[in-house]
């Protein structure tokens, strides 16, 4: 599918900038051409792709409908999915749990869209794609919706309700009245073009962390030793995970910039299973997020909250290692 | 009169480009109007909105969870 770009990389730097295929430069230039070009691609189709789904997804609609029915514990799954297919923005993340709250969904399936909803986002996934192909895309979509969905249900056994702030717990007390909403309906032609500039927009905000990612990927790939992660981290040694998990959960590192840099750490022997651990524990938690989630919940729920989905991104992270 | 623009949002990059468009189309076009910025997230839910940013003009939501294009808010403005 990318061979074209393969193509254009050799002509740049082997033919236009005439360094040589056999240097350490030439390959390490041709690799991050390479590997710059094919992220961006992807990242703008899948981001693309996203708005689309987001511009006609019912929100309002999908609440109603966590409300009313009895799914038989399918709700914890359904919200958290809808975590994963709504674009990550943080300031989003609050209001959206208000709404959900406020409009009588359980706690717990609230919580299982808030685990998802960073954890599976766009830029992560596009990430992925580019940098460890599909199958580990897949294994981290699924086992991310899982988690959410298992966390949320979790996290719902402990009625936690008398822990949010005071003003959500008056929000929920009287019902509000709806909000006077008139939106003039656009075709979807009419929609292409703002769609396209806020992908456009999302590509662009995050560039410079995904070139800043590959270079440095591709810098510590030439110097860091085969298989040195093997030697201190990757024998299996039960701690690895718990630790990197541990020192990702406080991080906030973009997707973009994380990704790269995590794919030289399997190359050079840190299993799979650690890095996916790893990364999920870096964009799903946050001390960012725990700031912005301070304005709702006490922080014997936040540190509740951030317990659990810690505990769970561990245990999945052994269970990586011993299927991948 | 004067128009009454409020935009919601906690102050994420969609927010402020929405602050941009609609800024710009009120100089542009010399609309009476005031542009209020709403960041606290308690008087956002008053508006009982879900996805951020959203637009209200003269306490009417107009629009949620999406930067608008210069021609839509010179719509919705006239």
């Amino acid at each position: 599918m990318f061979d074209w770009l393969q193509h254009f990389a050799d002509w740049l730097i082997y033919s236009v900038f005439n360094i040589g295929a056999e240097t350490h430069l030439g390959t390490a230039l041709n690799f991050f051409v390479f590997d710059t070009l094919k992220i961006l691609i992807l990242l703008f189709f899948i981001v693309f792709l996203m708005g689309i789904i987001n511009a006609y997804f019912p929100i309002e609609r999908l609440k109603g409908y966590l409300n009313r029915k009895k799914l038989y514990g399918l709700e914890y799954f359904f919200s958290s999915v809808f975590g994963a297919i709504t674009p990550f923005c943080s300031c989003s993340s609050v209001p959206l749990f208000i709404g959900f709250v406020q409009g009588g969904i359980p706690l717990g399936v609230t919580f299982s869209f808030l685990v998802t909803s960073p954890l599976v986002n766009e830029v992560a996934v596009a990430m992925f794609l580019g940098m460890f192909g599909i199958k580990a895309t897949l294994i981290y979509a699924v086992s991310g919706i899982l988690l959410g969905t298992i966390g949320g249900w979790l996290l719902g056994k402990f009625k936690l309700e008398p822990l949010l702030s005071d003003w959500v717990k008056k929000i929920l007390d009287n019902k509000m009245q709806q909000g006077e909403y008139e939106e003039v309906k656009q075709t979807f032609y009419q929609r292409l073009p703002g769609i396209s500039r806020g992908a456009w927009d999302i590509v662009k905000g995050v560039l410079l962390y995904v070139v800043l990612g590959i270079a440095i990927g591709a810098a510590m790939h030439g110097y860091v030793p085969e298989n040195f992660f093997n030697t201190y981290l990757g024998g299996g040694q039960w701690w690895t995970v718990p630790l990197a998990v541990l020192v990702a959960v406080p991080m906030y590192a973009n997707a973009a910039g994380i990704v790269p840099i995590v794919q030289v750490f399997v190359a050079k022997g840190v299993p799979l299973g650690t890095a996916i651990a790893f990364m999920m524990a870096t964009v799903g938690l946050s001390i960012p997020e725990a700031t912005l989630l301070k304005k709702v919940m006490s922080l014997k729920l936040i540190a509740i909250f951030f317990g659990i989905v810690t505990l769970c991104i561990i245990i999945s992270g052994y269970l990586f290692n011993l299927v991948l | 009169m004067t128009k009454i623009v409020k935009i919601l949002g906690t102050g994420c990059p969609k927010c402020q480009s929405m602050t941009g468009v609609v800024k710009d189309v009120i100089y542009e076009n010399n609309i009476d109007a005031t542009i209020e910025k709403i960041e606290d997230i308690m008087e956002i839910m008053k508006f009982n909105v879900m996805t951020t940013p959203a637009l209200v003009i003269d306490d009417v939501i107009t629009i949620k969870g999406r930067v608008p294009s210069k021609d839509e808010v010179l719509a919705l403005l006239n």
